[in-house]
């Protein structure tokens, strides 16, 4: 339908597809959806039995779930002294030894990006220099986006400008409650645009949206506006990521895919700690979207003690034991 | 290969699950075994034995011993000389014995999951997450039966002994069907297993032993057809349970009619799978997954017929299409597969035929 779009080429984030230019609203592309919650939730709680990734393999993915990784502090006692550790984390997000044991050493391994709040956005920077790593700023009034629209604007452009190349905006989650579909896409077309080239990941709130039909709908409404991303959750509300969700939205990635050819990406945050739910994100998207969506330009996790749990899986499968949580470095 | 051409490749691997169990199993019966009647391992008085294959590997993985006539009528005879006794033990007495072979399945669920997958070849994620829970399960439940049975089925009264013909789909698990509540409600009884699935059976008697079910309450008899039907024309065994094909099952009605023998039968089936326009249509695609390529497609109740409204016919058949190439074929006793062997080569020849039937 719509095809030869230029690639933007100050995309820090390594694209080897089109960018999401957005479609036109089209009410009908979202009037038949309907989703069936306990075929959904029946699908999701057999993933992670139905495959199985061990030892050498196991590292690898591990390995594979850093790199899409957006190493997260959102919090109100961020400081200057937390982003330059959360950095340092990112640059170097496993210990050195442990990477040359497994063969890793040359290959660059980092973080897919490090997120933190419009304020932090400097010391990031500064503490990024001279790496690819790109800085993601949560914008929008995160996590609730209780402001107007020409304010959400306004911080996208300042966070824009400060250096953020990924840009994580809130939807007004009352647009989806009121079925306002054409006023939320008109909503974050207007926050596409005001990204300019920086990559938007727009986060959808999951656990504020009652159903998943609604979920579905308002995917597809994100995607039509020209999201880069869409993402489940802030890791403010009481329900984050989970896999029945991530199914629902990942289903409607691929269907706007067969309708515009248009690769949109994908990230689950909060609530992912553990290496074992890192896995079954990762089998998920490869058995749902196939190898496009195991690599950072199309998979995120939104994520901020997942990476310590990975490290310890790995430092047990080259050492054969486990060390303490506490031993690892707080990403 | 390297962990570093797997992060490029982002392959699932092998995951196999250990077999060791299982083999110490077999090894301990020396690979050859006997019919289990009367409480005692006893050699079939045909001499004969026949050969058990796993379909993943097409290992031979154990002889297995072949019933006649007579070792048919030894088995009814040890299970009718225990039926008194095993009545008049009483529910609360019966339970016990039920919930302490349920424990032991529980136990033993490992071994009994790795052993039906691969005297099966059914994946190893099904016997272990379906098959072998579910009989545990059911002994569970059936034990309830028992303990129950005076105040609650004060009315009902056992039978007296059954023969039990089960087949090959899901070995263990129709076991349970079968023996749990025929057991709870004061019956003694008769098993012939399939020949293609006699091992997890086999395994069974050797609990049923550990557990110290009084000698003849359950009998195993291994054999072919010709054993089934020696167990279906006996006099003294008082009902047919039969789970197999409709071709079995109206010979054996023909058999039992006017015998005054009681029956029941579970066979084949067709079952439609209907999707509707408004239908979620990649949940759809899930639940015919589920219905047609679990067990291999090897259940009486698999949905083998799909019916789709046409307006989204096409769009349907095109994601059920994508979604094939994602269904992992391989051996059984690796985690993840989602489709293993099919049972016995007889059996892949016959949904070889039925496929050149539809092409044509």
């Amino acid at each position: 339908m719509i095809k030869n779009k230029k690639i933007s080429q100050e995309s820090v984030t390594q694209v080897h597809h089109l960018r999401n230019e957005g479609i036109p609203f089209d009410a009908s592309l979202i009037e038949g959806i309907n989703i069936n919650r306990s075929a959904v939730e029946r699908r999701a709680a057999t993933m992670g039995t139905r495959r199985s990734v061990k030892k050498e393999y196991q590292a690898a993915w591990l390995l594979k779930a850093i790199s899409c990784m957006d190493l997260t502090t959102l919090a109100g006692d961020d400081t200057q002294g937390n982003v330059f550790r959360l950095c340092a984390k990112a640059k170097n997000p496993v210990r050195k030894d442990l990477l040359e044991a497994m063969g890793m050493k040359d290959v660059g391994l980092t973080t897919g990006a490090v997120c933190v709040y419009h304020n932090l956005i400097p010391y990031a920077k500064e503490a990024l220099k001279g790496t690819n790593i790109p800085i993601a700023a949560v914008s929008t009034g995160f996590p609730a986006g209780q402001i107007g629209l020409p304010e959400k604007l306004r911080e996208i452009e300042l966070s824009v400008a400060a250096g953020a190349k990924e840009i994580d905006i809130v939807i007004s989650r009352a647009l989806v409650l009121q079925s306002d579909w054409r006023g939320l896409y008109d909503e974050i077309a207007a926050c596409r645009k005001a990204c300019g080239d920086a990559h938007m990941k727009t986060i959808l709130a999951t656990g504020e949206i009652p159903t998943f039909t609604k979920v579905a709908k308002a995917s597809m409404v994100a995607m039509m506006a020209g999201s880069d991303f869409i993402k489940t959750s802030t890791g403010k509300e009481s329900v984050n990521a989970t896999l029945p969700v991530t199914l629902v939205m990942v289903r409607m990635i691929r269907e706007y895919l067969e309708l515009t050819g248009y690769k949109v990406g994908y990230k689950p945050a909060g609530g992912i700690a553990k290496a074992k739910d890192a896995l079954n994100y990762l089998i998920l998207m490869k058995e749902e979207l196939g190898l496009d969506w195991l690599q950072p330009d199309l998979f995120r996790f939104g994520a901020s003690s997942l990476l310590g749990d990975i490290e310890r899986q790995l430092e047990h499968y080259v050492t054969g034991r486990y060390s303490a949580s506490y031993r690892h470095p707080m990403a | 290969m390297s962990i570093k051409e797997i992060y490029q490749t982002m392959e699932y691997g092998p995951a196999p699950e250990s077999n060791k169990e299982s083999v110490a199993f077999l090894d301990q019966h020396k690979r050859k075994f006997q019919l289990f009647i009367n409480g005692k391992w006893s050699k079939p008085s045909s001499g004969e034995y026949f050969d058990s294959i796993s379909p993943s590997t097409t290992e031979k993985l154990a002889q297995v011993a072949e019933a006649n006539e007579k070792d048919v009528d030894d088995a009814v005879k040890a299970a009718k000389k225990a039926l008194k006794p095993w009545v008049e033990l009483g529910g609360h007495g019966r339970a016990r014995y039920l919930y302490a072979i349920a424990r032991q399945i529980q136990k033993h669920s490992r071994n009994f999951a790795v052993l039906e997958s691969m005297d099966n070849g059914k994946p190893i994620r099904e016997t272990r997450d379906i098959d072998i829970p579910l009989v545990a399960r059911h002994f569970y439940h059936h034990a309830g039966w028992a303990q129950l049975m005076d105040t609650e089925m004060k009315d009902y009264k056992e039978i007296g002994v059954i023969g039990q013909i089960i087949p090959w789909n899901f070995p263990m698990l129709m076991l349970a069907w079968k023996i749990a509540p025929a057991l709870a409600m004061g019956n003694t009884v008769v098993l012939k297993p399939a020949e293609f699935t006699s091992l997890t059976a086999l395994l069974f008697a050797d609990i049923c032993k550990q557990v110290g079910l009084p000698d003849g309450v359950v009998n195993i008899i291994t054999g072919h057809g010709s054993t089934g039907a020696a167990l279906v024309n006996h006099p003294d065994v008082s009902k047919i349970a039969f789970t197999g094909s409709t071709e079995v099952g109206k010979i054996i009605r023909r058999a039992t009619a006017g015998t005054g023998k009681k029956i029941s039968l579970e066979l084949g089936g067709k079952s439609p799978f209907i999707v509707f326009e408004d239908a979620d249509l990649d949940s759809v695609v899930e639940g015919i997954v589920d219905a047609i390529w679990f067990n291999q497609g090897q259940v009486c109740c698999a949905g083998s017929r799909l019916l789709v409204q046409e307006s989204v016919a096409e769009k349907l058949y095109k994601k059920i299409r994508a979604r094939m190439e994602t269904l992992r074929v391989g051996n059984s006793l690796d985690k993840s597969i989602d489709i293993g062997a099919i049972v016995a080569p007889v059996q892949l020849k016959t949904i070889q035929d039925l496929v050149q039937q539809g092409k044509g």
